[in-house]
């Protein structure tokens, strides 16, 4: 059959020489081999003292943005939950009462939000997928529990608190920024 | 008469810390020779460097529970790792660690007992070891463990064969089985009458003797009693606390001794190049010498590590094999050959 990669390799089985049956010359090259990784640059990171850089584009856990007010984005419109592949995200809509226009940016509000950490894959599909810039997800890592029930995350953890906003530029590179611009949903403004 | 005594228990005692002192940075070097060849850094957080990491794990090994199991036979079972810590200990005896100091115009030879059979002594001892691991393994009670120390045990007296042959023929150039006088053998300096170590007469002797040490220690390539993918941890499945401790320690002290035993007879023992030309004085010969020994019982436990980080382990049957159809007979070749070379060169 013929080769598509061209990098296959034919197997001969020969018979080995008084030299390869020794061993001893094998021995010597798999001594040497380990003998230069003694000496090689350790690749050990001493973590908590010195914490490995994320990447530019790491996804870690979601944000739910405020506005410049300080009210909610997040109209409960479900367009992550419908787009999300692990089916993470739940949510409860309500509706703004008369008062309430300094906590939510529209008539429409999350009451619920939820996203299971167990289940998101941080794959970013909620973000691209959200017409309101409500949610990004942020450079910080998910920490661990001691319970599955500790990992759903609601309202109380997601939405950033209001005096201190989450910096969710690191990841809107101009890349990113250009394809927001072109999004269909021109309403965002 | 007390003078005698009180320097014979100094050299025991300190022979004896030394031995467990090696035996402890054994397992810290080891872990950081593993580390280092996997490119990792190893133990580096107790103390600079990691260096107080055998305290933390003796620490830890005096406080973890002590179980022996209810089926098991309890005497034999405390018996096993008692009997494989004293003949580790015991091959120390032998080993010409030194020259001799001067001090007072009286001469302190720094080994513990001249035996005239001091090699058939630590093979004696090392042979009695087997039955550490083997009541161990036989009084727990455990399958893992019975299949360990049958393994062990036929592995130990497979490999003893071909060492002893390896030995015969360095025992014929040498014509004689003290350790001290053997050692003794390979010093000089060109001034006064200069001598070749015996890894130059023997090469294939040492060959065998390294492989065959590398089986009777339980090391990597031959570490069958206790593969831990197969048999849990084989001889030792069972044991806990110190017990355990004190086998793995066992293992470690047997790389120590074999590797002195290794240096005194094919590399020289405490001798080191030009000993005599350099115009030292006596008892500074003997230390550096001992400093000497050590660096060379050094680079042997290195090289033993260093191999356990690079060969596989061998399946039982290609073992036995090497053993009885490949060093047995390379042996007697090596046996032969050395005796034919010495009648022709008489």
């Amino acid at each position: 059959m013929e080769s598509l990669s061209g990098r296959s390799k034919v197997v001969v089985k020969k018979e080995m020489t008084l030299a390869e049956r020794l061993y001893l010359p094998a021995i010597i090259g798999g001594a040497m081999i380990t003998l230069r990784h003694l000496f090689k640059r350790k690749s050990t990171v001493k973590y908590p003292e010195k914490k490995r850089e994320f990447s530019a584009v790491w996804r870690g856990q979601h944000v739910l943005k405020r506005d410049e007010q300080g009210r909610e984005r997040c109209t409960a419109c479900g367009l992550c939950a419908v787009s999300c592949p692990a089916e993470a995200i739940t949510m409860t809509a309500a509706e703004r009462k008369k008062g309430e226009e300094r906590l939510y940016r529209e008539e429409r509000y999350a009451a619920k939000y939820e996203i299971n950490m167990l289940r998101c894959i941080f794959c970013g599909l909620c973000e691209e997928a959200c017409p309101k810039e409500a949610i990004f997800l942020t450079d910080r890592l998910v920490p661990t529990e001691f319970e599955r029930q500790d990992f759903i995350y609601g309202k109380d953890k997601l939405v950033e608190p209001v005096d201190e906003p989450i910096d969710v530029t690191k990841r809107q590179t101009a890349a990113v920024l250009e394809f927001k611009k072109n999004k269909r949903f021109a309403h965002n403004k | 008469m007390t003078d005698y005594l009180v320097y014979k228990l100094i050299l025991v005692a300190a022979i004896f810390g030394v031995t467990l002192l090696i035996a402890m940075y054994s397992t810290y070097l080891e872990r950081k020779v593993a580390a280092f060849i996997q490119d990792r850094v190893g133990p580096d957080r107790a103390g600079p460097f990691g260096i107080l990491q055998p305290l933390a794990d003796g620490v830890k090994f005096f406080m973890k529970e002590e179980i022996i199991p209810n089926v098991s036979n309890k005497l034999l079972f405390i018996l096993g790792p008692c009997i494989a810590m004293v003949t580790a200990l015991m091959a120390g005896v032998v080993i010409p660690w030194g020259g001799s100091l001067i001090i007072n115009g009286q001469a302190y030879s720094l080994q513990i007992t001249d035996i005239n059979i001091g090699i058939l002594y630590i093979f004696a001892v090392v042979s009695i070891g087997v039955y550490g691991i083997m009541i161990g393994g036989w009084a727990s009670n455990n399958k893992f463990s019975l299949l360990g120390a049958i393994r062990a045990s036929a592995q130990m007296i497979s490999y003893e064969l071909a060492m002893g042959l390896s030995i015969i023929a360095l025992i014929m150039i040498t014509g004689t089985l003290s350790l001290k006088d053997i050692a003794a053998m390979q010093g000089g300096g060109v001034g006064s009458e200069w001598h070749l170590w015996h890894i130059v007469y023997q090469p294939v002797g040492f060959l065998i003797f390294i492989i065959c040490a590398f089986a009777e220690c339980n090391r990597m390539p031959f570490d069958l009693p206790e593969t831990e993918t197969e048999l849990v941890g084989g001889y030792h499945t069972e044991y806990s606390s110190m017990k355990l401790g004190f086998y793995l320690f066992a293992e470690y002290i047997n790389m120590f001794t074999s590797s002195a035993v290794m240096s005194t007879l094919y590399f020289g023992g405490y001798n080191f190049p030009f000993m005599n030309d350099l115009g030292l004085s006596p008892n500074a010969i003997t230390i550096i010498g001992t400093i000497g020994l050590f660096i060379k019982i050094f680079l042997f436990i290195f090289f033993f590590m260093w191999i356990r980080w690079t060969l596989p382990r061998f399946r039982y049957d290609q073992l036995m094999n090497l053993g009885w159809k490949a060093l047995i007979p390379l042996a007697i070749v090596n046996l032969a050959v050395t005796g034919v070379v010495m009648v022709l060169l008489d």
